[in-house]
C-alpha cells in the first residue's frame, strides 16, 4: 500500500529538516524514497508535518492504572463517549479505559507510548491492558530498584548475575528497560518505612540506593539496552529534594554509555526539583537542575508538567503516596508486590490558588525553558500524575508562547513570583524544539531512533502527524490558542502507513505492536543466577516459578529488540 | 499417562498454582496438592452433556445441536430490549472480554456474581481507596492477621497454609508461632478454632466494633462504653493494642462483613481503620474473593468500561449505578426481558423474588454444570471447564494475574467461542 503526502511543512530534527516544503512517501508502512505516480495522496497544503508522537513516560496500563479506575468512578464518568461504528465506548479523564487511551493519543498525533512502570509479577496484567489499547505501539519499563534479587546481587557486587537477572526479568515481564523507583524504599515500605537519602542502608539487604542505581546503570550498559536506566529519585514529594536529584544525577558520571544516549533518565522533575525545607518556604529549584543539565551530557529528564484540575497520582513510590493521602485526606490505594516493589494511587486536584501547585506548575516549564538542549527535557505530564496526557497541547502552547504563560501567571497564587523564576523567562520554543521534545528526543532517549521511531528518514515507520497549522503563517506567541487546538486533534494521524485519525475522529483501529527487549547473557551466568531465583520461589514468592513469566499469548503483536552482552543491537519482528 | 505440574485450581480465590494432575485417556485420574473441594472440582461432576432447548419452562428439554442452541439464544437476546448478562465468576478473562462486547452490541446490562458477595467492597473502595498488597507480602511479613466475617477453613482451605497463617517467609521465619491470629465473627467457626483471639460479636454490630477500635487507636478510648456489640471494652482495648503493635498487619474480610447490616459502610469503616493503622506500622486489607476468577471479571470490566460491574450499555456508553443497574435491582423492578446466565449460578444464589422473575422471562444458560439456574432456563449451552479443559487468564484474590493450564481436551465449546458465535449471530439478526 502506498501513500504520498504532498506540500508538507516538515519538522524532522533527526534529519535536520526545519519546516522545508517537501513530500513524504509511504509504502508498506514505512517511509520510502518515492512512490508510484498514481498512488493515493494527501495534500498537506503547507501544513505542519511531524513524525508520530512518542511518549517516553506515561501510566497507561496495568495494576495501578486499574486501581485508579476502580477507586475513581467519578473520573470514569467524566469522559464518557458512546461506541461508534469504528470505536468502542470511551470513559475517564485521568484514568481512561483502554480504548480511550489509544484513541486519544492517536487524535493528538501520538503513535508510540511507553508505560513507565510494571512489576514483573504483575506484568501479565500490564500486557493484558496494552493488548487492548488500540492503534498505538507501546512498551513497558520494568521495575528493578527494590527487587530482592537486585539487592542481593548488588550487595555481592556480582554484576554478571545482576545482568543475567535484568535480562531474565525483561523476558519474564516482556519489558523494554530498567525502571528504578525510589530505590530501596520500595522494599522498606513493606514495613511502612522508607529510605531518606542515597546512602541509607536498606535493612536486611545491606545496600544503599546509590549502589542500586549505579549497579543497574552498569548492567544496563553491559547489556547494551536501547534505553538507559529510568530513575524516579528518592525523596520525591519532599521539599528540598532537588539535592537528592542532583546527587543521583552525579552518579551517572560513574558509568560510560554503551550507546549514543544518556546513561540515566531522571523522570518527572516537577516532583523532584523542589527547594525549601518545608511547605512554607517551598520553592522551585528547576534552575539548579537545568544548570546541571546544561553542563553535563549523560543525563536526560522529562517535565512531568502539572496541569491544573483533576489528576490521579500513581507510582511505585508507596511511601510518598501514603504521605500524600494523609496530607490531602484523600482516598488511598496501596498495592505492594512481594519481593519486588510497592505502589500507591491517590487522586488530587491541582488548584491555581494553592501556592504549592502554582510553584509546581512553574517547575516543569522552567526546566524546559532554562535547559538549552531540548533533547535533555522531554515533554510529559507523567500522565496522570501531573495531569492527563490529553493536555500535551496545553504544554506545547505554554512552551511556545510567553504571552500565554504571562496570561496564566496572572491567574496563579502569588508565590509563583517569589518562589519560581518563570515570570522572568521569555524564551519561546519553536516547532523544531517541540518536535524534539515530543518525537526525536523521546525516541532518542528510548533508543528507538534506529528502530524507526521519532523521525521521517527513509526506512522509518510511517507514523506521521499532520497538524492544521501553517508554520510560516502562524505566530505561536500570539496565536497560542490555535497552536493548542491544532495539536489537540491532528488533521491526520497516520500509523504504519494507515490513516487512523482525521480532525479528531478515529477512522481505523489497527492493533499496535509491543516493544520488548531480549537481552542475551552467557548461559552460565543465567544458570548461576537461576539458582538464587529458584530459591526465592521455593521460599518466598506466593506463586510458582513456572507460572511467573509472561507467556506469548499476552504479546500477540510483538516487536522484539535484541540486545545483550557483546551483541550488536538488531531488530526482528 | 501424562503428569501436568504447576497447574492452577479453578475453584476458589486462592487460585493455588502448585497443583499436579495425572491424565490418562483424556481423563484426570489423580489430583495432587489441591484441597478436597479443589480436587473434586478438577475431577468434574454433573456435566451437562448436550445443548438443550425448550419453549415452555414446565416441559422437558430437547437435546439439540450447538448451532441450533446458539441460534435460539441469539434470537432471544437480539429480540430483547433490556437483556441481562450475568455470572462470569467461573469464566476466563478471555470470555469476559467477549461478554462485554456482546453487552455493547445488545445494549444490555452486564453484571457479575460480585453483586451477591463483594460488590459492596467496590462501593467502599470508591469512597476510601484500597490499601492492599499481594499475598506473598503477607506470607513474608505478616505478624498479625485478622479474619473478619470469613471462614477460610471451609471456603478457602489452603489459604492459611499457603499465604496467611502457617507459612514461613523471609521476615516470618517462625511461621505460625510468629503470628497472632484474630477471628471476628458472629459464631465460633472452624477458623475461630485455630485463632489466638476470637472476638464474638453480635449480628450486625461490625460497624460499631470497627468504630470503637478506631476511637481507641486515635486516643479516645474514654468514649468507648463498657460493652460494644457484645464485646467487652477490655477486650477491645487488648485487640487494639495488638493491632497497634503489629509490624505488618492484615485484615482479611468476607461476606460476614460485606453482606451484613451496614454492608458497604462496614468496609468503608474498615478501610479507614486500616489506613489509620498505617500511622503506627504497616497494615493492609484484602477481600476473600470466592470464585477463582470473580476478581478477573472486575479487572477486565474496569479496564474496558471504567467500571467494575453492573454496567448498563443501553445508551451505547457504559453507565454504572449500583442500586439501579445491578442484576437484582433490574429483576426487582421487573425490567429484564431476557437473561443470559453464564459461569455463575443465579438460580442458587439470588433472592427468591429475583429467581421468580427469571422464571418468567426467556433465559439462556451457558455453563458446564447442571445447577438450579438450569431449572429456569429455556436454552442451555454446555461449555468446557475453564482452567481444566481450557487455558486462559484468571486473577487471584490479590489481583495477581495468572495463566491457567489446560489439563485435558474439552468435549464442549469454550465460553469464548460460544460468545463469538452469539455475537456474530446477533449481528446477523439485527442486520448489522
Ligand atoms: S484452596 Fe481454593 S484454589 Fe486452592 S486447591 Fe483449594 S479450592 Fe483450589
Ligand atoms: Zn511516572
Amino acid at each position: 500500500m502506498e501513500l504520498l503526502i504532498k506540500n508538507a511543512a516538515v519538522y524532522d530534527p533527526v534529519n535536520g529538516i526545519k519546516g522545508d516544503r517537501t513530500d513524504v512517501s509511504i509504502k508498506d508502512g514505512k517511509i520510502v524514497d518515492k512512490v508510484s505516480s498514481g498512488c493515493t495522496g494527501i495534500d498537506a497544503g503547507g501544513r505542519l508535518v511531524m513524525a508520530g508522537g512518542v511518549d517516553a513516560h506515561s501510566h497507561i496500563a496495568g495494576s495501578k492504572v486499574n486501581v485508579g479506575r476502580l477507586m475513581r468512578p467519578e473520573d470514569s464518568r467524566a469522559g464518557i463517549k458512546p461506541r461508534t461504528k469504528t470505536t468502542r465506548p470511551c470513559t475517564g479523564y485521568t484514568v481512561p479505559n483502554v480504548y480511550a487511551m489509544g484513541y486519544r493519543y492517536a487524535n493528538m498525533g501520538y503513535t508510540t507510548v511507553f508505560e513507565a512502570a510494571q512489576a514483573i509479577m504483575k506484568a501479565r496484567h500490564t500486557h493484558e491492558e496494552l493488548e487492548e489499547i488500540p492503534i498505538i505501539d507501546k512498551g513497558a519499563l520494568t521495575l528493578f530498584g527494590s527487587n530482592w534479587p537486585t539487592m542481593d546481587f548488588v550487595r555481592e557486587n556480582d554484576m554478571d548475575k545482576l545482568a543475567a537477572y535484568v535480562s531474565w526479568g525483561l523476558l519474564a515481564s516482556r519489558g523494554f528497560g530498567i525502571k528504578v523507583v525510589n530505590p530501596g524504599g520500595g522494599e522498606m515500605w513493606g514495613f511502612g518505612k522508607n529510605v531518606t537519602g542515597l546512602d541509607d542502608v536498606v535493612p536486611e539487604f545491606e545496600v544503599t540506593p546509590s549502589q542500586i542505581i549505579t549497579s543497574l546503570m552498569k548492567v544496563n550498559e553491559m547489556l547494551g539496552l536501547p534505553h538507559s536506566v529510568h530513575l524516579h529519585c528518592n525523596n520525591l514529594g519532599k521539599p528540598g529534594n532537588y539535592t537528592t536529584t542532583l546527587e543521583s544525577m552525579k552518579l551517572a558520571k560513574q558509568v560510560k554509555a554503551g550507546k549514543d544516549r544518556q546513561v540515566m533518565h531522571v523522570t518527572h522533575l516537577t516532583f523532584n526539583a523542589w527547594g525549601g525545607t518545608n511547605w512554607g518556604d517551598f520553592e522551585s529549584r528547576a534552575d539548579e537542575i537545568a544548570k546541571y543539565l546544561n553542563n553535563n551530557d549523560n543525563v536526560t529528564t522529562d517535565m512531568g508538567q502539572l496541569i491544573f484540575g483533576n489528576a490521579t497520582t500513581m507510582t511505585a513510590d508507596g511511601p510518598v503516596q501514603y504521605a500524600n493521602a494523609k496530607l490531602l485526606h484523600a482516598k488511598w490505594g496501596n498495592g505492594d508486590v512481594e519481593l519486588e516493589d510497592s505502589s500507591g494511587v491517590v487522586p488530587i486536584t491541582y488548584v491555581k490558588q494553592i501556592s504549592i501547585h502554582a510553584i509546581m506548575w512553574a517547575i516543569g516549564l522552567e526546566l524546559a525553558l532554562l535547559t538549552d538542549d531540548p533533547y535533555k527535557v522531554l515533554l510529559t505530564t507523567d500522565h496522570p500524575n501531573g495531569g492527563p496526557f490529553v493536555n500535551y497541547p496545553e504544554v506545547i502552547a505554554l512552551l511556545m508562547s510567553n504571552r500565554k504563560r504571562q496570561e496564566e501567571i496572572a491567574t496563579l497564587h502569588k508565590a509563583v513570583h517569589s518562589q519560581t523564576k518563570i515570570p522572568g523567562i521569555d524564551r519561546e520554543l519553536d516547532f523544531n524544539d517541540i518536535a524534539i521534545m515530543t518525537r526525536a528526543g523521546t525516541s532518542k532517549v528510548l533508543g528507538l531512533l534506529e528502530h524507526g521511531k521519532g523521525h521521517l528518514g527513509i526506512g522509518a515507520d510511517a507514523d506521521i502527524s499532520i497538524y492544521d497549522i501553517k508554520p510560516d503563517e502562524i505566530d505561536p506567541s500570539a496565536e497560542h490558542s490555535k497552536i493548542k487546538s491544532a495539536f489537540s486533534s491532528a488533521a491526520y494521524t497516520i500509523k504504519g502507513g494507515e490513516i487512523v485519525a482525521r480532525d479528531g475522529e478515529i477512522t481505523a483501529t489497527p492493533a499496535g505492536r509491543t516493544f520488548w527487549v531480549d537481552a542475551k547473557v552467557p548461559q552460565s551466568h543465567t544458570d548461576e543466577m537461576m539458582k538464587d531465583i529458584r530459591a526465592k520461589f521455593k521460599n518466598y514468592y506466593s506463586i510458582n516459578l513456572a507460572n511467573y513469566m509472561v507467556q506469548d499469548a499476552y504479546v500477540t503483536h510483538q516487536n522484539v529488540i535484541k540486545a545483550g552482552v557483546g551483541t550488536a543491537a538488531s531488530e526482528v519482528d | 499417562m501424562t503428569v501436568i505440574t504447576d497447574a492452577l485450581c479453578p475453584f476458589c480465590g486462592c487460585l493455588c498454582d502448585d497443583i499436579s494432575v495425572v491424565v490418562e485417556d483424556n481423563k484426570i485420574v489423580d489430583v495432587k496438592n489441591a484441597c478436597k473441594i479443589g480436587a473434586s472440582k478438577i475431577r468434574g461432576h454433573h456435566r451437562i452433556k448436550s445443548p438443550m432447548i425448550r419453549d415452555d419452562k414446565n416441559s422437558d428439554f430437547k437435546e439439540v445441536s450447538y448451532d441450533e442452541a446458539i441460534d435460539k439464544a441469539a434470537q432471544i437476546l437480539a429480540g430483547s430490549k433490556r437483556a441481562l448478562l450475568y455470572g462470569w465468576a467461573s469464566a476466563l478473562c478471555e470470555a469476559h472480554k467477549k461478554g462485554i462486547l456482546l453487552a455493547e452490541e445488545l445494549g444490555a446490562v452486564i453484571d457479575n456474581t460480585a453483586t451477591v458477595c463483594h460488590a459492596p467492597s467496590a462501593l467502599a473502595i470508591h469512597e476510601k481507596g484500597v490499601p492492599t498488597a499481594t499475598l506473598g507480602q503477607i506470607k513474608n511479613r505478616a505478624d498479625v492477621v485478622i479474619f473478619w466475617g470469613c471462614n477460610p477453613v471451609h471456603s478457602h482451605p489452603r489459604h492459611m497454609g499457603r499465604y496467611s497463617v502457617f507459612p514461613r517467609g523471609f521476615f516470618s521465619g517462625k511461621g505460625r508461632r510468629g503470628r497472632k491470629i484474630i477471628v471476628v465473627d458472629v459464631r465460633k467457626t472452624n477458623t475461630a478454632g485455630i485463632a489466638d483471639e476470637y472476638v464474638e460479636i453480635q449480628q450486625g454490630s461490625d460497624y460499631l466494633i470497627i468504630s470503637a477500635l478506631r476511637a481507641i487507636l486515635s486516643g479516645h478510648e474514654d468514649v468507648v462504653p463498657e460493652s460494644v456489640g457484645g464485646v467487652a471494652r477490655k477486650d477491645l482495648l487488648r485487640i487494639a493494642a495488638i493491632l497497634k503493635e503489629a509490624k505488618f498487619g492484615t485484615l482479611f474480610f468476607g461476606m460476614g462483613l460485606t453482606q451484613s447490616k451496614s454492608r458497604y459502610k462496614n468496609i468503608d469503616n474498615a478501610i479507614s481503620l486500616v489506613t489509620e493503622l498505617n500511622s503506627f506500622n504497616k497494615f493492609i486489607m484484602m477481600p476473600m474473593r470466592g470464585h477463582y476468577n470473580v476478581t478477573g471479571f472486575g479487572q477486565v470490566c474496569t479496564w474496558e468500561t471504567g467500571f467494575a460491574t453492573a454496567v448498563d450499555f443501553s445508551s451505547g456508553a457504559p453507565y454504572y449505578n449500583p442500586g439501579e443497574t445491578a442484576a437484582n435491582d433490574l429483576l426487582y423492578r421487573k425490567e429484564v426481558d431476557a437473561a443470559m446466565i453464564i459461569a455463575g449460578d443465579a438460580g442458587a444464589h439470588f433472592p427468591a423474588n429475583s429467581v421468580r422473575e427469571l422464571a418468567k422471562i426467556p433465559v439462556v444458560q451457558v455453563d458446564p454444570y447442571w445447577n438450579p439456574t438450569t431449572e429456569v432456563a429455556n436454552v442451555v449451552i454446555p461449555s468446557a471447564i475453564s482452567g481444566v479443559e481450557l487455558e486462559g487468564t484468571a486473577y487471584r484474590m490479590d489481583g495477581v494475574s495468572l495463566r491457567m493450564r489446560k489439563m485435558i481436551e474439552p468435549e464442549h465449546l469454550a465460553d469464548e467461542e460460544i460468545l463469538d458465535r452469539l455475537i456474530a449471530r446477533v449481528r446477523e439478526i439485527r442486520g448489522e
